[in-house]
């Protein structure tokens, strides 16, 4: 292996696999002394991966991990990555709530002991609040827990860049700026700038696009756990940056769509709702027989929308008009979907139970027969509807779960990601089922992670921070649009 | 200054203490002459091993755990310091040295197998009470001199059993609460993932408290039989839920390492003065015990108000 002196971190072929899931397929990366790495990608591209290997909480299943022109793979940690000055600032905050913003700092320092530790672990993590984010407002004896997630933030930040004893080298920032607002988030970056000029370096992980063009010194796209793209910051735009993260569609697949016809209007309206952003967001509606989409980088309202649709179904709401009652697709299978002691038959009938009634009792023959129906109409593969639902593979289970909500009275049919991990072959079947059920009059609100599904849509809404900042038509969908609108422009 | 005092932290903070001062203001009023240095060391006296076994349920609860053997071990540690720790007093010591190790070895084997501390600490009971009965088949054995010597301990004008307790209280105070490797250990109830990250190791972090937990479950049963002078295997069963409800009634949550010794120590006293309150308003010991339940949910629905509206 060949490492230049003057690179803090040099991975090759680094790979991590979960199950069948590829997280990081054989990975590259170099860091140099004193400078900002922007790292750009879609959800599940694997950046997130890449940076708990490189804070040690993830050890690779192959590759070599050269540290300070040192060969760490295999005996790389938590505790190696802190002794070489490597230190992370986890997307999802990682700091003690009930703790106290001294205390906290403390957790990170093993060296910080004995007679008046608190106030010297205070003094520090002050200082560099200082330091960051002039004005912060923030004392070391405030409890984090009692802090607003803003300035917990700045606190996690800020304590990632305290020294005590080991010297710090390079520091990886995941999100930083999420829950930031904008003049802590360019405080945040102007110091990441000053410490790069001492020659200290980042990894600086957003989805704003903008940060990471103005910052970076060098930018590295990821795809479906690959480096796809590494490149000098001033060589990219923001149009050739979206256009490496995104995939190259596929023509044929639109023009198989495209026998669809264009409903809006011609039907009523069965929903009217409003997103989380009230005036800023663009209204989210549904026509009668209409397939939407929710689209957008994960966890940015979707779920939000349809759970509160479903609510509004349930018992009346004055913001959501909903008309017709629903079932909801759950995405979890394991925590959302299935009942795990039932058998295939009961888990698709408990949604209709009310109409299997009999004398105050379930009718077992109806629920029986309902299993039947369902299992022929869409292709369950099993001996016995009454065997163990979990007897099933997780495509199987997933077109129980589907049965499930066809099955009964709904008129409206909410899907939360419905298609995670689950083979080409069942997407494919349940593909079509949806289309015929969309045709007969049923109305899918369909969020998906996925955006070659989303051209079974006819309406795609793109959700970012809770709001709808785009709503198209299927004749204007296309990637590139879509990640378009899932980056802000700017801070 | 107003503002401070009726805020939800402040309150929730002063909730142990004044729900201590309003049970003993009644106690008070109901019966004159409880007010006197031997009334008050006779209502108190079994606050001490109360006390140190609702701090060992608090070390456990630290860790986002739950004790539901602590009264069967206080009652097997109570057996050997009768028996053993009075008779042979090297083997005594290291019977009880032995029941710390098994309690440290308990937290490591939750911690390692990822098990639900209820279901092991459940099942741990009866082996305790078993080895208990084993020991000390019918009640008796004598409880050593030096142990009765310094639970009879007599201080001027303030009574022995509030000394104790207070003493405990601060010195647990100062353990988890202001050294730094407290810091650590209570972080690792509020956000285990992130103490795990920052390289500190979970496995010993939950050794330390269930050994801690153990080593307070100990002084529990010696402090009992100082005052019994003799042990049975079933003296301290009604401990287990004394010692969670004094946790929770001093400040301390099930969850998140929220916890506050000198808070679990107040909640050890208040639980202590309502058998002692109950008693005076002659209410039949048949009742005593669904009373205290009574007053339990009073002062715990008073704090889930106080959460409330701080959220």
């Amino acid at each position: 292996m060949t490492v230049a002196a003057n690179n803090i971190v040099t991975l090759e072929n680094v790979a991590k696999h979960f199950g069948a899931v590829r997280a990081l397929d054989g990975v590259d990366l170099t860091v140099d002394t004193g400078e900002c790495l922007g790292l750009v990608g879609h959800n599940g591209a694997g950046k997130s991966t890449l940076m708990n290997v490189l804070a040690g909480t993830l050890t690779p299943d192959r590759g070599v991990m050269g540290i300070h022109g040192k060969d760490l793979s295999g005996q790389y940690s938590v505790k190696v990555a802190g002794e070489n000055g490597i230190r992370c600032v986890f997307q999802e905050l990682s700091l003690c709530p009930n703790l106290t913003v001294a205390e906290n700092a403390r957790i990170f320092h093993p060296s910080l002991t004995g007679f008046g530790w608190k106030r010297r672990a205070g003094r520090m993590i002050l200082a560099k609040l200082d330091e960051i984010f002039p004005g912060h407002g923030i004392q070391p004896d405030d409890v984090v827990g009692d802090l607003s997630i803003g300035k917990r933030q700045m606190v996690e930040i800020a304590r990632a860049f305290t020294t005590t004893d080991a010297p710090l080298h390079l520091v990886i920032l995941d999100e930083p700026t999420s829950s930031l607002d904008a003049v802590t988030a360019g405080q945040l970056l102007d110091f990441v700038r000053k410490v790069v000029g001492q020659d200290m370096s980042c990894i600086l992980i957003s989805h704003v696009l903008g940060e990471v063009l103005d910052y970076s010194d060098r930018i590295v796209v990821m795809k479906d756990g690959l480096v796809v793209a590494a490149r000098p910051g001033k060589d990219f735009t923001r149009d050739s940056l979206v256009a490496a993260m995104g995939n190259v569609v596929e023509m044929d697949e639109i023009q198989e769509h495209d026998a669809f016809e264009i409903k809006r209007g011609r039907t009523p309206i069965v929903i009217e709702a409003k997103a989380d952003g009230g005036r800023d967001s663009a209204p989210f509606v549904a026509h009668r027989g209409e397939i939407i989409g929710l689209a957008g980088l994960a966890s940015h309202g979707q779920t939000r929308m349809l759970l509160r649709i479903y609510d509004a179904a349930m018992k009346r709401s004055r913001s959501t008009k909903v008309e017709g009652p629903v079932a909801l697709v759950a995405g979890d299978r394991q925590t959302d979907g299935v009942f795990h002691l039932w058998s295939i038959a009961q888990n698709i009938g408990i949604r209709s139970l009310p109409g299997m009634v009999k004398r105050g009792l379930i009718d077992p023959l109806a629920e029986a027969a309902m299993g039947r129906e369902w299992q022929e109409r869409i292709k369950i593969k099993t001996p016995d509807m009454n065997d163990n639902i979990l007897s099933l593979s997780g495509g199987n289970q997933q077109k129980a779960l589907f049965a499930r909500a066809l099955a009964s009275d709904a008129e409206i049919i909410l899907m939360d990601d419905p298609m995670r991990g689950v083979d080409i072959g069942t997407k494919l079947e349940v593909y079509d089922l949806i289309r015929e059920e969309a045709e007969k009059g049923r109305t899918f609100l369909w969020y998906t992670t996925e955006t070659d599904e989303l051209y079974n849509c006819d309406h795609t809404y793109v959700f970012r921070d809770g709001v709808i900042v785009a709503d198209l038509p299927r004749d204007e969908l296309s990637e590139e649009k879509i990640l378009h609108s899932s980056f802000k422009e700017s801070a | 200054m107003l503002a401070q005092l009726t805020s939800p932290k402040f309150l929730r903070a002063a909730l142990p203490a004044a729900s201590f001062t309003i049970l003993l203001a009644a106690i008070f009023y109901v019966q004159p002459r409880a007010m006197s240095y031997f009334g008050m060391n006779l209502m108190l006296q079994y606050t001490v091993p109360i006390a140190l076994a609702t701090i060992a349920q608090m070390f456990i609860i630290t860790v986002n755990d739950l004790d539901l053997s602590i009264g069967a071990f206080v009652g097997l540690t109570a057996c050997i310091g009768a028996t053993l720790l009075a008779d042979t007093p090297v083997l005594g010591v290291l019977a009880l040295t032995a029941c710390v190790a098994a309690y440290a070895g308990l937290g490591a084997l939750i911690h390692w197998r990822n098990l639900p501390s209820i279901v092991v600490t459940l099942g741990m009971s009866f082996v305790w009470l078993g080895i208990a009965v084993l020991i000390l088949p019918t009640p008796g054995g004598t409880a050593p001199g030096w142990v009765k010597a310094i639970m009879g301990l007599k201080i001027p004008y303030v009574p022995f059993p509030i000394v104790a307790a207070i003493a405990v209280g601060l010195v647990v105070h100062v353990a988890l609460m202001r050294s730094s490797y407290g810091a650590v250990l209570r972080g690792a109830g509020g956000n285990p993932k992130a103490i795990g990250r920052a390289g500190w190791s979970l496995l010993k972090t939950k050794m330390v408290m269930f050994g801690a937990a153990g080593f307070f479950g100990v002084l529990s049963g010696l402090s009992l039989i100082g005052l019994t002078s003799a042990a049975d295997a079933h003296i301290a069963d009604r401990y287990t839920l004394y010692a969670i409800a004094g946790v929770i009634l001093g400040g301390g949550e099930f969850v998140g390492g929220r916890v506050s010794p000198i808070g679990a120590v107040i909640g050890a006293l208040t639980l202590a003065l309502t058998g002692s309150f109950l008693t005076f308003l002659r209410i039949s010991p048949d009742w005593q015990i669904g009373a205290q339940g009574g007053i339990l949910i009073l002062v715990l629905a008073l704090r889930a108000l106080i959460n409330r509206r701080e959220g």
